[in-house]
């Protein structure tokens, strides 16, 4: 046998996280992932993804780029001036304490990087990819004024505890009403001792939290958060079939510099007040995509029978080559595998029959809408 | 029978004229939860080390090759609904397909079971 799908082979010799001799400890199997050892499975992909679906997962989620962004006044609004000449984002409506997806674009439109954007008393928090954050870092410095610092926290490390019942695990253990976060909200809270930043957010499409804490004390906090009964460590390999399920997009796969948020069907992430004012990098390029609707977009699509189309795969309309593949793979919830796919416009209606070319066999595949598997965030005002 | 070893972890179980094909257990712990295997075609004559078989875990699609020549005879039919079965019995009732041997002259280049075991500790 020979894997046809190897990861990318890292040239540098991977570095260690806070984690590591915890993974290892715990039966994590650990691989090179964006410049890091991080756990691709422990006890199997399958089951892990769907305790996370049915309780609670603990992912270590260290090796991306935790920043802080302060200075340029006391009263932030150089600094909010500042940061949205660069992001699409409405700081305006930012209150502390709340979090906002966000995209760092180039001056063409093509995505640098998603990121989480969290308005902290002192400053911005910013939360971007691993294997982005050093050209994220070198981006932010060269577009932002001087007045503003960016601080890179390398010393904290950053756990996502995910699934139905991370709430009543998590409250457990931690000083605060944490449960009375609501989605995209965070706040300061004490868990074993030490001082966290907790986020109800996460890239499941569970409900869950995101924790930032000092990397020395983060395997006493994973240590106490496995203890208890809802709560497995779970590795990448699942992240990666979860994200996929809920529809989120990966970095790197599903969006890159060569593509716009309007294609990539992100446009979410600009916000409306800057939609109509413009004024961001790559707004001249898509502004007139957002009013005129982009050539291709970025859709999901879902498979029959059992057998998986992966990332790079041709998508055909009849005879017509219409889209490529950038992720796919087989859904532990719904049993059959699903894919997000470019596809032209004229195929991008939920219930259009494409094919998708796997070694030279065509599978037949409808677009569906995304998620895929219907979101379970905590929102405002939702019932309990 | 006798049982016979690739490096690139398949089993063939040789009787006769006869070879019954897998993958190891090693390459199924390896591979982690298979979700489809894709088989050949009853009839379909493949040589030494050509693709025969393509198993897709959640994670990757690997491809399975021939550990010597010959005609594929049968298909393990049970693996289209229970794929799950090379990861619960890789070297039993997970077996892939059986062949027709084109020339038992070709095992002597596959390893026994010692020599597998071996590999495998180097690995």
């Amino acid at each position: 046998m020979s894997e046809s799908d190897t990861p990318e082979i890292e040239d540098a010799e991977p570095l260690t996280l806070p984690l590591d001799g915890w993974h290892r400890a715990r039966g994590g199997r650990m691989v090179p992932f964006a410049g890091y050892w991080m756990p691709v499975q422990y006890e199997g992909i399958i089951a892990e993804h769907t305790w996370t679906r049915e309780r609670a997962g603990l992912f270590d989620v260290s090796h991306m780029g935790q920043l802080f962004l302060s200075g340029a006044g006391e009263d932030f609004q150089e600094l909010d001036a500042a940061v949205e000449a660069v992001l699409p984002i409405d700081l305006a409506t930012l209150k502390p304490g709340s979090v906002r997806y966000s995209l760092l674009l180039n001056d063409e439109g093509g995505i640098l990087d998603d990121l989480m954007v969290t308005r902290w008393d002192s400053g911005l928090y910013l939360v971007v990819n691993g294997a982005t954050k050093w050209d994220d870092i070198g981006h932010l410095r060269e577009v932002l004024p001087d007045e503003v610092s960016l601080n890179h926290m390398e010393e904290p490390a950053l756990l996502a505890l995910q699934g139905p019942e991370a709430v009543a695990a998590l409250a457990r253990v931690t000083e605060g009403e944490v449960a009375a976060l609501t989605f995209m909200k965070g706040g300061a809270f004490r868990i074993a001792g030490v001082d966290a930043w907790i986020s109800r957010s996460g890239y499941t499409g569970e409900d869950g939290f995101e924790i930032s804490l000092p990397g020395e004390s983060a395997a006493a906090v994973a240590d106490l958060l496995c203890a208890q009964p809802e709560v497995k460590p779970i590795g990448l390999g699942a992240r990666d079939s979860l994200r996929l399920e809920a529809g989120l997009p990966l970095y790197g796969h599903d969006m890159d510099e060569a593509v716009d948020p309007v294609s990539a069907d992100l446009a979410f992430g600009i916000n409306r007040r800057r939609k109509a004012e413009g004024g961001f990098p790559g707004a001249d390029r898509i502004l007139p995509l957002l009013r005129d609707g982009a050539p291709r977009k970025r859709v999901g699509l879902a498979l029959e029978g059992r057998q998986a189309a992966r990332e790079g795969s041709l998508v055909y309309d009849g005879d017509r080559e219409v889209g490529v593949l950038t992720s796919g793979g087989f859904s532990p919830t719904l049993g059959h595998p699903i894919a997000m796919a470019y596809v032209a416009a004229d195929c991008a209606a939920n219930g259009t029959g494409l094919s998708i070319d796997v070694r030279g066999k065509r599978l037949p595949a409808q677009v569906v809408p995304m998620p895929f598997v219907p979101h379970r965030y905590h929102r405002t005002g939702a019932v309990k | 029978m006798s049982r016979y070893f690739t490096k690139d972890h398949e089993w063939i179980d040789v009787s006769g004229e006869t070879g019954t094909v897998g993958i190891t257990d090693y390459a199924q712990s390896q591979l982690g939860d298979i979700t489809f295997v894709e088989l050949p075609e009853s009839g379909a004559s493949f040589g030494a080390g050509d693709t025969a078989s393509v198993v897709d875990s959640v994670k990757a699609a690997s491809d399975i090759y021939m550990p010597v020549g010959g005609t594929v005879t049968a298909i393990n039919e049970a693996l289209a609904d229970a794929p799950e079965l090379v990861n619960a019995a890789a070297e039993g009732d997970g077996w892939l397909f059986k062949v027709t041997l084109a020339d038992a002259a070709e095992l002597a280049a596959l390893m026994d079971e010692t020599a597998y075991k071996a590999y495998v500790a180097e690995l």
